[in-house]
C-alpha cells in the first residue's frame, strides 16, 4: 500500500499523469492547459513532460474543442477535455449533445467515444458570473453520457482513471471549491466501481444523499446531528448518470428516510429523478417523503449572495429535522 | 525612425492586401512553427511612440485617415490625454481594492487605453457599444459612472447599470457572446432606417470563438452597420495569438467581404481616426468592418492570473515604450500643447478620483438576501414566488427561535 496525502487538484494531476505513461494515445486539450497548467494548474507540468503534442493548448473556442476531440477519439485517440469554467461548456453543448452522445447508437455500436470531458463546477469560490453554475442535469439528462462527479482526493485520483478508461463519453465534474480539501489516496488499491454510491458514515435515522462539492457540507450537518443524538447516514452517490439507486435502496431501507442535497436548482433536477425512483421502490419501507435540498429557481447569484444561495449545514439540518417529524 | 514609424506609412487593408497565410505543411499538429504575426506589423499609425505626429503627406493611406481626425484641436488632445490618465487611474485603483479584498476579481486594461479612448470618443451619443468585461475605458466615455463597473467584481450585482441610459450594453463574460447581440441590434437599426452605428468589442482570443465568425457572417450578409472592434493585445489568458489563428486578424474580413485593418492601438489618434472611418461607413450603409487594434496587455489577463507562467519580461519591457500615455504626453510637451500646470492639476484630478472610488466601493452595500429571487422572470413566475415564500419563513424561522 502507497497511501499519500495530497489535494483534489493534486490527485487530479497525478491521474492524468499516469493515465498519460499508461496509455500514450491519451491527449490533454484545451484553454490554457499548457505552460499555464490551467488555470486551476490540473494539468500543471503534463506538457513539460509530455510535450505540445499531447498537452495541447487549443483556439478559444469550446465547440471547437468537444468537435475536434470527436475526431482524435474516432481516430482512435482517447481525449480528456478540460472546459475553463461550468458557464463556458454551452458553446459545446451541441458538440456534446448532438454528436458525442449519439455516435455510438447512430453506429449501431461500431463506434466508441472514449471522450472526457472534465468541467470544474459548482460554486463558493466567490466568483463572477458563469463560474459557479452546476449544469450536472443538463448532461444527466442525454442518453449515452455518463455523468460523475467526486468528492475526495482518492475519488478524484481513480474516477478520473477509470473516466479515461471508459470506453464511452463521460462528463466530469470536479467541484472546483474543493480543489484544495486533501485526502488520503491509496496509488496502489483497487478501485471501486466508477458508477458505485458509497456510504461515507453509517446512521440509523436519516440518510443524505449527495455528490461532489454536497459530500463534505453533508458529512458535517450529520456530524451536527450526532451532537444532537440523531444518527445520519451520508451516502456519496459519486455518479449521477448512471445512479446507482440499488444502492442508495440499500441504505434508505435502513434508515426510512432521504433527503437528497446538491448546488443545481431543485426543478427537474438529480434531486427530482432520485426521490421519484427510491419512492417507487421504496414506499413501504419510507417513514416520510424525499426531501430535497438544493439551489433556487434562479440565475445563481452574485458572490456575495452565495452564501445564502448555496445549501449549508442550516438548510441541510433542517431538511433533516423536516423528515424526522413526519 | 522606429519600427513602428516607418510602418506607419504602409498600413495595412484586407481588401486589395493579398499575402500567404504562411506555409503550414509541417506534420505538427500541436506545435505551430510558422509566425504568421509580423514581429514588425504594419498598422495605421498617426502618432509615433515618441510623440511624433506622422505626417500626412508622406504616404497616400496615412493621407486617407489624418482628415478623420483633422478636426482635432489641441484642447481635444488634452481631453483624450486625460480620459486615458482618469482611466488608468480609476483601473489602478480597482487593482488595489482587489488586493484589499474589497473586490472578487478584476480584468485591468492596463495598456489598452488609446484603444478603448480613441474607439470610444469616435462614437455618437446614439451609437450603441457592446463590450467584453475589459471595457471600462469605453465605459469611460460613455459616461457611466466608473463605480457601477465594479458591482459585478465586487460580487454585489451581475451588472450595475441600465444598458440603456448610455448606450452601453452590460459587460460580457462569455467570450464572443455579444458580438452576434451586436450585429443583430444592427440589423435592428438599419431596419428602423436610423443612422447610427453599433460597435462590439472583443479580444484575440475571441476571434476563435464561433459566435464571432457567425457576427461576422450575418452582419455581411445583411450589410449591418457594425463596427467590430479587436483588440488584439497579444494574449488570450496565457495563450499567444499564434494559438488563435495564422493569418493575421484583420485579414479574416475579407474572406467575409468586409473591410478589415490593423491600427496601431496604442496610439489614440490613429484609434480614433481609423474608428470614424469606419463608423461612417456604417452609417452611409456600407456594412461592417473589421477593426483590429494591436496593443499590448500591460498587466496580468485578471487579478486572479499568474503571467510569469507563460510570458518573458523581456516582452513586456518592449511595449512598455509603446506606452499609449507617455506617447501623447511626450507630444503635449514638444508641441507646447500642455504645460506642467495641466499635468500637475490632471495628477490632483486623479486623486480625487481614485479616493472617489475607494470610497464609493468600500460603502456598497451587499445586496438584500432575497434579491435571488428578484428580476428572474419579466412577468413573474409561480415557482419562484413558492420558493421566495419558503426561503423567507426559512430564514424568518432563525430570526424568531434562537
Ligand atoms: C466561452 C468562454 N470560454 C472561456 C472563458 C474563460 N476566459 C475568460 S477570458 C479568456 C481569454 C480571453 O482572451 P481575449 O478574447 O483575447 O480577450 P482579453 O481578455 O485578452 O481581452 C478566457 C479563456 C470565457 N470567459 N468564455
Amino acid at each position: 500500500m502507497a497511501i499519500e496525502k495530497m489535494s483534489i487538484a493534486k490527485a487530479l494531476n497525478e491521474s492524468l499523469r499516469k493515465a498519460m505513461e499508461t496509455d500514450p494515445k491519451v491527449l490533454i486539450m484545451g484553454e490554457d492547459v499548457g505552460k499555464l497548467g490551467g488555470v486551476f494548474r490540473i494539468t500543471d507540468g503534463l506538457q513539460k513532460d509530455f510535450g505540445e503534442e499531447r498537452v495541447i493548448d487549443t483556439p478559444l473556442a469550446e465547440s471547437g474543442i468537444v468537435g475536434t476531440a470527436i475526431g482524435l477519439a474516432l481516430r482512435g485517440y482517447r481525449p480528456v477535455v478540460e472546459i475553463q469554467f461550468d458557464g463556458f461548456v454551452f458553446p459545446a453543448y451541441d458538440q456534446i449533445v448532438t454528436q458525442l452522445a449519439k455516435m455510438h447508437a447512430r453506429s449501431l455500436g461500431t463506434i466508441k467515444l472514449p471522450v472526457v470531458i472534465r468541467i470544474p463546477y459548482a460554486g463558493g469560490i466567490g466568483a463572477v458570473e458563469h463560474h459557479s453554475e452546476s449544469p450536472e442535469t443538463l448532461f444527466a439528462h442525454v442518453p449515452g453520457l455518463k455523468v460523475v462527479s467526486p468528492s475526495n482526493a482518492s475519488d478524484a485520483y481513480w474516477m478520473l482513471q477509470q473516466a479515461i478508461l471508459s470506453d464511452d463519453p463521460v462528463i466530469f465534474f470536479e467541484p472546483k471549491r474543493r480543489y484544495w480539501d486533501k485526502g488520503e489516496v491509496d496509488v496502489d488499491a483497487i478501485p471501486g466501481e466508477l458508477h458505485k454510491a458509497r456510504v461515507t458514515r453509517s446512521g440509523t435515522d436519516l440518510t443524505l444523499a449527495a455528490y461532489g462539492p454536497m459530500v463534505k457540507v453533508c458529512m458535517e450537518a450529520a456530524a451536527a446531528a450526532a451532537e444532537e443524538g440523531k444518527s445520519v447516514e451520508v451516502v456519496d452517490l459519486r455518479s449521477m448518470s448512471p445512479v446507482d439507486f440499488d444502492g442508495l435502496q440499500a441504505s434508505v431501507e435502513r434508515t426510512r428516510r432521504l433527503v437528497v442535497v446538491h448546488e443545481a436548482p431543485v426543478f427537474l433536477g438529480v434531486g427530482a429523478e432520485i426521490a421519484a425512483r427510491i419512492t417507487e421502490r421504496c414506499f413501504y419501507h419510507l417513514e416520510a417523503p424525499v426531501l430535497r435540498v438544493g439551489g433556487f429557481h434562479a440565475p445563481y447569484p452574485p458572490a456575495r449572495l452565495e452564501d445564502e444561495y448555496l445549501p449549508g449545514l442550516d438548510r441541510v439540518l433542517d431538511a433533516v429535522d423536516r423528515s424526522l417529524a413526519y | 525612425m522606429t519600427v513602428e514609424s516607418t510602418a506607419a506609412r504602409k498600413p495595412r487593408r484586407s481588401s486589395g492586401t493579398k499575402r500567404a497565410a504562411g506555409a503550414a505543411s509541417a506534420r505538427k499538429t500541436a506545435a505551430a512553427t510558422a509566425q504568421p504575426h509580423d514581429a514588425e506589423p504594419q498598422l495605421v499609425q498617426l502618432l509615433t511612440p515618441e510623440g511624433e505626429r506622422v505626417d500626412a503627406g508622406d504616404h497616400p493611406d496615412v493621407a486617407e485617415f489624418a482628415p478623420f481626425v483633422a478636426d482635432i484641436t489641441t484642447e481635444d488632445l488634452r481631453g483624450l490625454y486625460r480620459d486615458m490618465v482618469l482611466t488608468r487611474r480609476f483601473d489602478g485603483e480597482a487593482t488595489a481594492l482587489q488586493r484589499q479584498g474589497e473586490l472578487g476579481l478584476w480584468a485591468s486594461l492596463l495598456g489598452q487605453e488609446a484603444a478603448q479612448i480613441g474607439s470610444g470618443r469616435a462614437l455618437r451619443d446614439d451609437d450603441y457599444v457592446f463590450p467584453t468585461y475589459r471595457e471600462h475605458g469605453v465605459a469611460w466615455c460613455r459616461g457611466v459612472d466608473p463605480t457601477n463597473l465594479l458591482g459585478m467584481f465586487r460580487g454585489v450585482n451581475h451588472g450595475g447599470w441600465d444598458p440603456n441610459t448610455n448606450n452601453f450594453h452590460l459587460y460580457t463574460i462569455v467570450i464572443g457572446s455579444q458580438t452576434l447581440h451586436a450585429t443583430g441590434y444592427a440589423m435592428g437599426v438599419a431596419k428602423d432606417g436610423a443612422d447610427s452605428a453599433v460597435i462590439a468589442y472583443f479580444g484575440d482570443g475571441a476571434s476563435s470563438q464561433g459566435d464571432v465568425m457567425e457576427a461576422f457572417n450575418f452582419s455581411a450578409v445583411y450589410n449591418s452597420p457594425v463596427v467590430f472592434f479587436c483588440q488584439n493585445n497579444q494574449w488570450a489568458i496565457s495563450e499567444p495569438t499564434e494559438r488563435q489563428m495564422r493569418v493575421p486578424l484583420y485579414q479574416r474580413a475579407q474572406g467575409f467581404g468586409f473591410p478589415g485593418i490593423r491600427v496601431d492601438g496604442n496610439d489614440v489618434l490613429a484609434c480614433l481616426a481609423v474608428t470614424r472611418w469606419a463608423l461612417e461607413r456604417a452609417r452611409r450603409g456600407e456594412g461592417p468592418t473589421l477593426v483590429e487594434a494591436f496593443t499590448y496587455r500591460m498587466g496580468a489577463h485578471t487579478t486572479s492570473d499568474d503571467p510569469t507562467k507563460y510570458r518573458r519580461d523581456e516582452e513586456t519591457a518592449a511595449w512598455e515604450s509603446k506606452d499609449p500615455i507617455l506617447r501623447l504626453k511626450a507630444h503635449l510637451l514638444a508641441s507646447g500643447g500642455a504645460d506642467e500646470a495641466f499635468f500637475a492639476e490632471l495628477e490632483a484630478e486623479s486623486e480625487t478620483l481614485g479616493k472617489h472610488v475607494r470610497e464609493v466601493v468600500r460603502s456598497m452595500p451587499d445586496p438584500d438576501t432575497m434579491a435571488i429571487f428578484e428580476n428572474v422572470y419579466a412577468d413573474g413566475h409561480a415557482l419562484v414566488d413558492e420558493e421566495r415564500a419558503q426561503f423567507a419563513a426559512y430564514l424568518a424561522s432563525f430570526e424568531g427561535g434562537e
